[in-house]
């Protein structure tokens, strides 16, 4: 909302400078934006008559040469306007003046004739947007200087209105708070006394008093429509950032801008019958005031003749109803139609108008006759109008509840105390009737629909007192448990990756759901139960994303695009997998706590959200330097990124081989935790990496999160610690080659007992010097008792049963 | 007794020996490096050196003569034992220093064989603002992504027509008729922690939220929120207001204000906005950048919970009271690193984080 401040002091008598009522209205909740300065870069610009004029030929457009008096001196003005004639009084801007936007006035030779000076249209001089032809003034004085005589210099208070404060849509709101905040008198432009309503007035029925609760109209007859704005009207109205339309249509949005009442004007004589306000029938349309044809919804609430619709109800007029120029008799409406109807035919119609905006957030009901009182009255003044009596006033208003409010509510809510003659007069102030002992009886004023409730009433007392005199105290919360299992593992998980070299980023939770075409997921793969997504972000990525991969891949290969080809990035995030069937929401009531089964049901609605860590790498793992070469990235990379990451949470992870989408078959390994699979690491697929043009060799881990949290140490159980002289052992096996590592170096475990204090695998060889089709793997072995020192004997047959299980197992053979 | 050699008699004589120590101190001077000095030794110490002879002859003395004899040889025994030692400890710390010397390297070379890690500035800072709560006695509450239209609008006073749901460009799974979206913020996890843990609670929620906005250097659909709720007996806006100016100062340091302007949350009553004074200008404006000369910076909102937010989550808001806070994460960490472009934040370069490390 745009409040001049010249319009605002009409109301309430600050004479406060403009800084500091901007600073009263945003200590009182209304966010001033800007305030802006007009008329401040207008200079020398005099009234002037048109003495002469001269039509010069041979030019593109019609130019005229004007002779201008202002009274003691005349002057020659080149012009291309044609809207005036001699003996008019113009707004002429002489040389060294200025216009706004820095525009210096010179004189200058232009059409083959000294312009000495420049005849100004509205929208020059800041006025009104009109440019369509030169300002034509009254009955002016001669040689006076504009800018006073127009009162071009104003400030405009740019207010942000929150959605609760539909009185603030309006000078009037605006100003009664700023007289409140400086404790000035205000004088209330909506509560004068008018009568209206009689028998003989427009014929008006409400079909749906609780979508109207109140509908006057007014004829004003006898009204010459083509009759200019004064522009002091047309100031106004731009200044509060509408634009200057026609005299009747600006009249009625000077009452809206001034009042917040919004009102319509019909041409009386285009409205067949009577006006019945009712809801829209199967298949009724009307044609908008923006040259819409609209298709109307039943519960669309419209104004209606014999004829059919002739207006949105609050939101927007009928072409068919229109005033026009020639319109001669003018039917004022001013109703107040229901919120929240309003509210929805407007986003239904995708149609936001002003008049939508203040029903939407609540207008004043008892405005509506003095609102159409002084439209009634300006039409009649500025356009020759005749008020016809009597008006109609069709009034179905509910009566407002008294809240009751105990006096000390808002000081606890505040936290201070606020003593009785405080809140009565705060709440006096705000335009309560204020009644009763304690509690008070209080019954707020028609414009305030937002108080409905005793903390309403709170929040007003606390407001206005200031929330800076709210004092800062530090409430005693009781002993919390800290972070969770899940919140420090997290932590570590990250720490841990960080330190092992990656790098964590946060990309988009979205997915281009072709992106698991590239990754081969199959058809009936989880992953394939994308949510997709109403109204997405980027078309290119309609549903949430089942796996992280997308992401990170996409984030790979931007920085390999910016020089970085070295990367290894992770992201610890939610992945989303669709529930089956048609999931819906069920629609729960607010006034108390859902039962457990609508809870459960409100849960079961949502997709599987599951928390997981995935991390991609290409490039070199280890850089050349002046050690020696590097390492390019490989599948063991990948699989110690996720053994990094149990390892943190003291998670037991076990490797095994696995074969999944989008890993190469071969270099895949599942990860294992408590016997479930959680994940899967390795080298990507090399049809994935062509698919989606990544580097040779990239790497990728994906896993759930879940079962770390899960399996997380908390408390770690340890021994003693022997001090007794280890005994250490190689020993090389030849098994196939298809036999894991881990199952051997699992049955040497087994078989060399608990004495056995360490084992590492130290060598694998495949080579000539092996059987073809198996590999020899060589591990150390470190055997250590409590209590003893091992003889060679003991250790010696340790090894032997240690390597008597890996040949039970895996078939091994002890390596010559 | 032995024989009488004459000759070996000679050994004892005074000039003997003085050339003898003379002989030796020049040889031990000589030799440059262990090896001729251990040959020297041999020479001048050894079985068959001049002190030993002169030793040896002691014994054929006459016994009123050997003490001295004995004094004097002894003298210089120990004498070029002590000049052997002395030389010797020289050659050998030369020896060791020449060894160090070629043992020493370039302890300036780099080691990046491995490059550095990093987590995100976004998750620290969730890490960091939680903690300071968890020391109040908080506890992190988190809630999914995907939300129902109950927990995100209806439980939080906004229902289906509330005008303030339009201020909140909601992004809604397909087709929004099943009331599914993206919490659009941190909000709903209010509820699920009131309607876990019930009264009293102490909750701090970090987490991502999605408008639908589009993506500028100031703008991301994607962005994150961290709100506190406290709900107990007797808890009012000063206690908002003590919490708010000892997380501030937590945060951007001592002597860092706040100010609440009165603002309009459906799901508080009486709401405000929060704004901290400039910590680049401290509030004394003019042409500061950050704050754009106001001297404030907005910083979230907050007000008292809604007697009805309580009562949809089952709390007796005769009995209880509460307040929250919120505020954007992404817009601190741009105020407090200079971050210039949001877009940084989610495009996951390596070099963005870099700076940050794992910052403690």
């Amino acid at each position: 909302m745009r409040v001049p401040l010249s319009w605002l002091r009409e109301y309430a008598d600050v004479t406060a400078p403009v800084r500091e009522i901007a600073a009263a209205l945003v200590r009182a909740g209304f966010e001033v934006e800007q305030v802006e300065q007009v008329g401040t870069d207008i200079r020398g610009v005099v009234t002037a008559e048109v003495l002469q004029i001269e039509e010069l030929t041979g030019f593109k457009k019609p130019i005229r040469h004007v002779r201008v008096g202002t009274g003691d001196a005349e002057r020659q003005v080149v012009c291309g306007a044609a809207n005036f004639s001699v003996g008019d009084r113009v707004a002429v801007a002489l040389p060294g003046g200025e216009l706004p936007g820095g525009f210096a006035i010179t004189a200058r030779e232009t059409y083959g004739r000294v312009s000495d000076g420049m005849i100004c249209s509205a929208r020059e001089l800041g006025v009104a947007d009109d440019h369509t032809g030169i300002l034509v003034l009254g009955d002016v004085p001669l040689g006076a200087d504009v800018v006073d005589l127009l009162h071009l210099r104003d400030e405009v208070l740019d207010i942000a209105v929150t959605p609760d404060r539909g009185y603030g849509f309006s000078v009037r709101g605006i100003a009664r708070e700023a007289a409140t905040a400086f404790g000035v008198p205000f004088t209330d432009p909506g509560v004068a006394a008018v009568p209206v309503g009689g028998p003989g007035g427009p014929a008006v029925a409400v079909d749906d008093p609780a979508g109207c609760s109140r509908y006057v109209a007014r004829v004003v007859t006898e009204v010459d429509a083509t009759a200019a704005s004064p522009v002091w009207l047309q100031r106004r109205i731009t200044l509060a950032g509408m634009r200057a339309i026609s005299l009747v249509v600006d009249v009625t949005n000077y009452v809206m801008l001034g009042l917040g009442q919004p009102l319509h004007a019909f041409d009386q004589s285009t409205v067949q019958g009577r006006i019945v306000v009712r809801r829209a029938r199967p298949g009724e349309r009307l044609r908008t005031l923006d040259d819409v044809d609209r298709a109307l919804d039943a519960e669309d609430l419209l104004i209606t003749d014999d004829s059919g619709p002739i207006a949105i109800a609050g939101v927007m007029g009928g072409q068919s109803t229109e005033v026009t120029a020639g319109t001669r008799q003018v039917l004022i409406e001013a109703a107040h139609f229901d919120p929240v109807s309003v509210g929805r035919t407007s986003r239904r119609h995708g149609l936001v108008s002003e008049a939508s905006k203040r029903f939407e957030r609540g207008v004043d009901p008892d405005l509506a006759p003095v609102a159409a009182e002084h439209a009634v009255r300006l039409l009649a003044d500025l356009a020759g109008g005749t008020p016809a009596e009597p008006g109609t006033d069709v009034d179905a208003r509910p009566r407002r509840e008294s809240i009751r409010l105990v006096l000390a509510a808002p000081g606890r809510r505040a936290g201070r105390d606020y003593d009785e003659a405080t809140v009565r007069r705060r709440l006096t102030e705000v335009g309560c009737h204020v009644a009763g002992a304690d509690p008070l009886e209080v019954t707020p004023p028609s414009w305030r629909p937002d108080l409905t409730e005793a903390v309403d009433l709170t929040e007003e007392v606390i407001r206005l007192e200031g929330y800076d005199t709210v004092p800062s105290e530090l409430p005693a919360a009781p002993a919390g448990r800290g972070l969770t299992v899940t919140q420090r593992a997290r932590r570590w998980v990250g720490t841990a990756l960080a330190n092992a070299g990656y790098v964590e980023v946060t990309p988009y939770p979205f997915m281009d759901p072709t992106a698991l075409d590239s990754l081969g997921v199959p058809a009936d793969d989880p992953r394939r139960r994308t949510a997709r997504i109403a109204n997405p972000v980027s078309d290119a990525e309609p549903v949430l994303r089942t796996t992280l991969l997308p992401g990170l891949l996409t984030v790979l290969l931007r920085n390999v695009g910016r020089g970085l080809p070295d990367v290894g990035v992770f992201e610890i995030g939610p992945v989303f997998v669709d529930r089956a069937g048609e999931p819906t929401a069920p629609r729960v009531g607010v006034a108390h706590r859902p039962s457990e089964d609508e809870l459960a049901e409100l849960d079961r609605a949502l997709p599987v959200e599951r928390e997981q860590l995935g991390v991609v790498l290409a490039g070199a793992h280890e850089r050349a330097g002046w050690w020696g070469p590097g390492r390019p990235v490989a599948w063991v990379d990948a699989i110690e990124a996720a053994r990094t990451a149990a390892r943190s949470t003291h998670t037991r992870l076990t490797v095994r081989r696995g074969s999944v989408p989008p890993w190469h078959p071969g270099r895949c390994a599942e990860l294992v935790v408590d016997g479930a699979v959680v994940g899967h690491a390795g080298e990507l697929h090399p049809r994935v990496v062509d698919a989606m043009g990544l580097p040779p060799g990239c790497c990728a881990v994906e896993l759930d999160l879940h079962p770390l949290w899960a399996s997380a140490a908390t408390v770690v159980r340890t021994g003693p610690l022997s001090t007794f002289p280890p005994a250490a052992v190689d020993v090389a096996l030849v098994v196939a080659d298809d036999v894991p590592a881990s199952e051997v170096e699992a049955a040497l475990r087994a078989g060399a007992g608990p004495t056995l204090e360490s084992i590492r695998l130290f060598d694998l060889y495949t080579g000539d010097r092996v059987p073809a089709g198996s590999k020899s793997v060589a591990f150390s072995l470190r055997f250590r008792a409590p209590d003893t020192t091992l003889t060679d004997e003991q250790v010696n047959g340790l090894r032997d049963s240690a390597v008597a299980a890996a040949a039970e197992r895996t078939g091994a053979v002890l390596r010559g | 007794m032995p024989d009488y050699d004459p000759v070996a008699k000679d050994a004892l004589s005074p000039n003997v020996l003085d050339a003898a120590r003379k002989d030796a101190l020049a040889a031990f001077g000589a030799a440059t490096d262990l090896a001729t000095l251990a040959l020297a030794r041999t020479a001048h110490l050894g079985d068959r050196s001049p002190v030993a002879l002169a030793n040896r002859e002691i014994g054929v003395l006459p016994p009123q003569a050997r003490k001295d004899a004995g004094q004097r040889v002894g003298q210089l025994k120990r004498d070029l034992e002590t000049a052997y030692a002395e030389r010797r400890d020289v050659l050998e710390s030369e020896r060791d220093e020449r060894a160090l010397r070629a043992e020493a390297v370039d302890v300036t070379l780099p080691w990046d064989r491995r490059p550095r890690g990093h987590r995100h500035p976004l998750t620290l800072v969730q890490e960091k603002v939680a903690d300071v709560f968890v020391a109040m006695g908080y506890e992190v509450a988190e809630g999914p992504l995907v939300e129902t239209e109950w927990h995100n609008f209806d439980a939080l006073n906004m229902n289906a027509d509330h005008p303030a749901r339009a201020m909140q460009d909601t992004i809604f799974l397909d087709p929004p008729s099943r009331g599914r979206l993206l919490r659009t913020h941190t909000s709903p996890v209010q509820i699920r922690a009131l309607l876990a843990r019930g009264a009293p609670c102490y909750v701090v929620v970090p987490g991502r939220v999605v408008r639908n906005d589009p993506i500028d250097a100031t703008h991301s659909p994607v962005f994150h929120q961290l709100e506190c709720l406290a709900v107990d007996e007797g808890l009012s806006m000063a206690h908002l207001r003590g919490t708010i100016d000892t997380l501030s100062q937590a945060v951007f340091g001592e002597g860092i204000v706040s100010r609440l302007r009165p603002s309009y949350f459906p799901f508080t009553e009486p709401s405000a906005e929060v704004d901290l004074v400039c910590f680049v200008c401290g509030g004394t404006a003019g042409g500061c950048r950050t704050c754009s000369g106001e001297g404030w910076i907005e910083w979230g909102g907050c007000g008292m919970v809604h007697p009805r937010v309580l009562r949809a989550a089952g709390v007796d808001p005769d009995r209880y009271s509460g307040f929250a806070f919120g505020m954007g994460l992404d817009r601190l960490l741009m105020f407090r690193h200079g971050i210039t472009d949001l877009r940084h934040l989610f495009e996951g370069d390596v070099r963005f984080s870099e700076p940050f490390g794992t910052e403690v």
